[in-house]
């Protein structure tokens, strides 16, 4: 593991430890979400995004609101850091009424707009060409927001991938395609389902730059965003930035995963994102002890209230099963 | 010789054993390789057939069914599997106007014997985007076979029925039945044909017509009814397109009553074709108006207390059943 390294865009002790902050959130939100699912609490597919943490951190923090983003089905962290309460998570993974969807889905199918959150469907890069068009209305109304894609290394085979790419690069748009390159698409190594190393290398037939780099680095995550939504913003159009990472668990938690190693598993576990950062900021004693003990403290009963809400939180009402289909 | 199995190792039994007899046979999709797909139905078959003939591919459901038409239109016979049946859409256009077509346009010389399989529905707790039944889309175009088998015996003979055929058949396999469907198979060469119905129970009073997972509800109702004194007939379609309407008109003929149930949608799903036709073409036989049982024009929701609202149960069919009775 390279060390982490500071280079242009500044960040301030205060802001280092805000994302220290987000990077243990997110990961104490996947962790109690996984628990539950062994109790029996959720009926269905989670997909964690334990050990990616950082490129969600380093992408999102910072991005204005009216920065829109398209997150995966690994990527909550993302719903809580553009300011989605954990209650409101909580109760949409439990398929409750207060949840984004009101219990009609679960996951990360809904999304916010007064938060510039997209909402997803299943199907694995359909949310690349909805990212094209809210850029092209950033681009119409000649405001510099700037849009964030996310997608796997898995979903940049979908023909929906290659149709946005190269609608964004022709349009010039102001787009980021994050790929999050966990290295397998459910039980399929990348090297069965893709001919090149790096899905970095895609963006160049689309008229615009790939760059591939750590994404267990939360530094030089936001290293490369920071640069790339300087361009956007400036007019010069997409950037692909693929952040090279591993998720811990199995596909969905359902997942046993025997298609990895065990010694696979546990190299990537010792690059841990959040402890690489840790050793990082208490080096160079921005963070104690006695803060990261604040922290788990605030994270564990922040997440603790959102359990308790969401379970506490009334069913949906079952004549809800056919409403919202139309607005007139 | 009948052996017991479930509804997912009839399926397997039936490529495994179409595999070994017919060397064109081969298997794609996403993670059906040495995983042996998301549900586990090509477990093993990896390792019997290798990696060239159980193919793990990209995620990309346009290309895995263009590869098999591409394949068949070489005298191949592929099965290509969609990881769910909802995802059956992003290898729409493939199907629809690819597939559909080739023989409409060659002026019937060229075949796509290729075969599409849909894990299909709900009651599994999948929401919005792993519970769907598109299986009307399918019949709604013309130059494609379309069955729906519900039991085990059915899952095997079918299967090798739509390996066999020339024409590219969809196969929707039913997730609540994967595991819960388990009856005996043939052993063998036995093949279930493509077009027939099976009459499940005999009765005069009333018949159902129905698929799927749906079947077993039907079941259960006309059992409630027949404590009643009416004796109710429960059809299962199995093939979907083309639909067995001789065995249906036989059975309208007999009870003069009609309730048709199905898992999909009520707005032109097959229950809308099944009562126009038998209403354009039975209407004397018809003693009360035909009825639907179906899910209410709406998504599949992920909360249990939402889904539950809409599926089709045993309660909702006994108690249009009795309704149909007494008019
Ligand atoms: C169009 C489509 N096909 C298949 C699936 C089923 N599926 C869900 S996630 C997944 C693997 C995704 O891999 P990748 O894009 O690399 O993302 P990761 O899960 O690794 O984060 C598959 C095959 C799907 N959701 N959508």
């Amino acid at each position: 593991m390279p060390p982490i390294k500071r280079t242009k865009f500044k960040l301030s002790p205060e802001q280092l430890l805000e994302m220290y902050y987000w990077l243990k959130h997110i990961r104490a939100f996947d962790e109690r979400l996984s628990a539950l699912v062994k109790q029996g609490r959720v009926r269905s597919g989670v997909y964690t995004g334990i050990g990616q943490e950082a490129i969600i951190v380093g992408t999102c923090y910072g991005l204005r609101r009216e920065d829109y983003i398209c997150p995966l089905h690994r990527d909550l962290g993302a719903f809580l850091m553009k300011g989605v309460s954990s209650r409101t998570m909580m109760a949409q993974m439990l398929a409750k009424s207060a949840g984004l969807s009101k219990g009609r889905d679960s996951a990360l199918h809904s999304g916010v707009p007064e938060l510039g959150i997209f909402g997803n469907t299943s199907m694995l890069g359909a949310n690349l060409p909805v990212a094209v068009g809210l850029a092209l209305s950033y681009k119409i109304e000649k405001v510099d927001h700037v849009v964030v894609a996310y997608f796997g290394e898995g979903a940049s085979n979908v023909g929906d991938f290659h149709e946005a790419l190269n609608m964004a690069g022709v349009m010039k748009l102001p787009v980021l395609f994050i790929c999050e390159n966990n290295q397998y698409a459910y039980s399929v190594p990348l090297e069965k389902s893709m001919a090149i190393d790096d899905v970095a290398d895609r963006a160049r037939g689309y008229g615009f730059d790939g760059v591939a780099i750590n994404g267990n680095d939360v530094l030089a995550v936001y290293q490369s965003t920071q640069g790339a939504l300087a361009r956007a913003r400036a007019g010069d159009g997409p950037t692909l930035i693929e952040c090279k990472t591993y998720r811990w668990h199995g596909h969905s938690e359902h997942d046993k995963a025997f298609y990895r190693t065990q010694e696979e598993v546990a190299m990537w576990r010792s690059r841990d994102p959040i402890t690489t950062f840790t050793t990082y900021l208490t080096g160079m004693n921005v963070l104690t002890d006695e803060h990261i003990q604040e922290v788990d403290a605030r994270i564990t009963a922040d997440i603790d209230d959102a359990i308790a809400f969401a379970m506490d939180a009334p069913d949906p009402d079952p004549a809800d099963a056919v409403t919202d289909l139309l607005a007139t | 010789m009948a052996k017991e199995l479930t509804y997912l190792e009839a399926i397997r039994e039936a490529m495994v054993e179409e595999m070994r007899r017919d060397p064109k046979v081969f298997v794609l999709g996403e993670d059906v390789g040495p995983y042996g797909g998301a549900f586990g139905v090509t477990a093993g078959m990896a390792e019997e057939f290798g990696e060239a003939r159980v193919i793990d591919t990209p995620i990309s459901e346009s290309a895995i069914v263009g590869t098999a038409i591409g394949a068949s239109l070489r005298g191949y016979r592929p099965i290509a599997e969609m990881q769910f049946a909802d995802f059956i859409s992003c290898g729409f256009d493939q199907i629809v106007n690819q597939a559909a077509t080739m023989r409409y346009r060659h002026g019937g010389r060229v075949s796509v014997p290729i075969v599409v399989r849909a894990p299909s529905g709900g009651n599994v707790g999948g929401g919005l985007y792993h519970s769907q039944n598109p299986e009307a889309w399918f019949i709604h175009r013309p130059g494609l076979k379309v069955v729906a088998p519900s039991t085990a015996w059915d899952a095997k003979g079918l299967l090798k029925a739509a390996i066999r055929d020339d024409d590219p058949v969809i196969y929707f396999e039913h997730k609540y039945l994967y595991r819960r469907a388990k009856g005996p198979v043939p052993d063998g060469d036995e093949i279930v044909e493509i077009g027939k119905a099976a009459t499940r129970r005999e009765g005069t009073d009333a018949t159902v017509l129905t698929y799927g997972a749906m079947v077993l509800p039907a079941l259960d109702a006309a059992e409630r009814l027949s404590a009643e004194g009416v004796e109710v007939e429960v059809i299962d379609l199995r093939t979907l397109m083309p639909y067995d309407k001789a065995a249906i008109f036989a059975s309208i003929e007999k009870t003069s009553r009609c309730l048709i149930v199905h898992e999909d949608v009520k707005t032109l799903g097959l229950g809308a074709e099944l009562s126009a036709v038998i209403v354009e073409e039975r209407f004397e036989h018809l003693d009360a108006p035909i009825r639907r049982v179906t899910y209410p024009d709406t998504h599949c929701p992920f909360s249990h207390v939402l889904e539950a609202a809409n599926l089709p149960n045993a309660d909702r069919i006994t108690e249009a059943l009795r309704q149909l009775a007494a008019y």
